[in-house]
């Protein structure tokens, strides 16, 4: 079992890669390392076409924190968010945890995936901000 | 019997002349015209059952009570004024009430409900109707809500309690909620106000925390749950813990992730503990595991004095209804038996499970054999991948006074009615 999963890991890997190297996209290597981080930290909760859970966990598609100011986004990341804070007038009833852990390249590129995936259109984030907006905590 | 199966198929054919009537409530709720619906209102059902969608849109509808006369009430998720409690009577929808919740039961002149914090109880008049829509009696209040669990489901016993969920605003007890590598609290503090079901009196006004009963403890959230009248006693569906595989991938693989733990129905005495957050309970192993942000690595048992669950259902499938069905009406096996309407699953990965009614045969308050889909395509699309999708969800649950069987959704608010009309 533990092969087939790898394979497939493997396979869909390569073929994320494959289609991020036809498809050309804004900082196309950066969005394929972003997807990875993102299917590894953020989909069980903001799920597989980022349309989150409805009450529980907020969507990625086209939310003011997703297409706003980077610093706020990037905070959300670091530091996590509280149920008690709405979005688009909207309550979610489940914490984020902070992932303050995450390096701030692989940051900036999960949030360029985000911003550039689920039907949004965004500019890029890069590690250089992060680390400026990490600073400043 | 079959006089109604003959008259329903003479009505179908006049609903195609007929227009659907339209709720007077100034919102875009509509009103079924009460006849057959060859398509079972979408659902997938055993052989003799039809259902038809007696209500649509009334918004979040959570759980659901039917009067003696067969009105039907349902509690909105809304905090929009006016709008929390919909009654439908005949053709007909109005609402009243303002404030967010999930519960509504009726019991014997009286229709109980709940806010994220309150219950409320109204008293109806011989035909069954709120006498005072605006003034119901609090009968209690200040239960804690930190927006995580923060449904208050109840029901009530035969002797003038009330039972009321009141669910942990926590994953797992953590120091920090839901964060990899933040270890369990010890002596987990959110059990003393919260991870439990509550008793309080039915008839008394005001009552906080210190004027009830903590009835059962280390319950993560119970949204479904109901009194057995066969055996006396309490029963709920406890929502099991998320994220073995996101936070302890050292010890799960995804797919273990996906199906661990188990959702599980618990027979409740007073004093029983469940065990959350130290254990969980592993439907394959049969066992009570040490949770692993209490030192568990997914093999090591734990919770001694923990209660074992009445029956075990696959992860994650989200019990919002629990109903013993009393009826008549349905074929015998289904007499006492338990429905249980599974919201379906967000947490599991490469594809989501649940969204369906299942139903447990009981006898003498115990499971009798394996639990079974009973009402199926909630969701209305194949292999379903995330909660979004779902076009309806199954949430509430009750029983009408010919034996029917009521399921609303919470998606788009439709309201289902289940009937038998045999082979």
């Amino acid at each position: 079992m533990k092969k087939i999963i790898l394979t497939g890991v493997a396979l869909s890997a390569a073929l994320s890669f494959l289609a991020a190297q036809t498809k050309k996209p804004v900082a196309g290597s950066s969005v394929a390392r972003g997807k990875k981080v993102y299917e590894q930290y953020c989909l069980t909760c903001h799920q597989v076409d980022g349309s989150g859970v409805p009450h529980l966990n907020p969507p990625l598609i086209k939310t003011t924190f997703v297409l706003g100011e980077k610093p706020a986004l990037v905070q959300v990341i670091l530091k996590g968010m509280q149920s008690s804070v709405p979005i688009d007038d909207e309550y979610y009833s489940n914490n984020m945890p902070p992932h303050n852990f995450l390096k701030d390249q692989e940051i900036a590129d999960v949030l360029t995936y985000v911003r550039n995936n689920f039907g949004n259109k965004a500019g890029a984030v890069t590690a250089a901000e992060v680390k400026a907006i990490r600073a400043k905590n | 019997m079959k006089t109604r199966i003959a008259l329903l198929g003479c009505l179908s054919v006049m609903t195609l002349l007929s227009v659907q009537s339209r709720a007077n409530n100034g919102d875009s709720s509509v009103i079924r015209p009460m006849v057959a619906d060859p398509a079972n209102a979408g659902l997938k059902l055993p052989t003799g059952f039809k259902a038809q969608a007696i209500a649509e849109n009334l918004g979040a509808a959570r759980h659901i009570a039917v009067t003696p006369l067969g009105d039907v009430y349902v509690k909105i998720q809304t905090s929009k004024p006016g709008k929390a409690i919909a009654v439908i009577h005949g053709n007909e929808v109005k609402t009243f009430g303002t404030y967010r919740g999930t519960g509504m039961v009726i019991k014997g002149n009286y229709l109980y409900t709940s806010s994220d914090e309150e219950v409320y109880r109204y008293a109806l008049n011989d035909k069954f109707e709120v006498i005072n829509p605006d003034q119901p009696e609090k009968l209690v209040t200040g239960l804690i809500n930190r927006h995580q669990h923060e449904a208050k489901a109840l029901t009530l016993d035969n002797e003038g309690n009330i039972y009321v969920n009141i669910g942990a605003y926590s994953n797992s007890c953590q120091v920090q909620d839901r964060a990899k590598g933040s270890k369990g609290i010890e002596g987990c503090p959110i059990r003393d106000s919260a991870a439990g079901i509550w008793q309080f009196r039915a008839d008394k006004q005001n009552q906080t925390y210190g004027d009830g009963t903590r009835y059962a403890s280390g319950l993560r959230n119970v949204v479904g749950l109901d009194w057995n009248t066969a055996d006396n006693q309490l029963f709920v569906m406890q929502h099991g813990r998320d994220g073995l595989f996101d936070m302890f991938p050292e010890y799960y693989n995804l797919q273990q992730g996906n199906e661990l733990p188990a959702e599980c129905m618990y027979a409740l005495k007073k004093g029983d503990d469940a065990g959350w957050p130290y254990i969980y309970y592993d439907g394959e192993q049969h066992k009570k595991i040490l949770a692993p942000e209490y030192g568990g690595d997914g093999k090591k048992k734990g919770g001694e004095n923990a209660i074992d669950p009445a029956i075990a259902f696959p992860a994650h499938m989200a019990p919002n209804g629990l109903l013993f069905y009393t009826g008549n009406q349905f074929p015998a096996k289904y007499k006492n038996g338990a429905f249980v309407a599974f919201h379906g699953s967000w947490n599991r990965q490469k594809g989501q499970k649940g969204y369906f009614v299942a139903f447990v045969p009981f006898k003498d308050g115990k499971p009798t054999g394996k639990w079974e889909i009973f009402a199926d395509d909630f969701a209305g699309v194949e292999n379903i991948q995330s909660p979004g999708q779902a076009k309806h969800r199954p949430c509430g649950l009750a029983q009408g006074p010919d034996g029917s069987l009521y399921v609303t959704d919470d998606v788009k608010g439709t309201v289902y009615k289940i009937t038998y009309g045999g082979k």
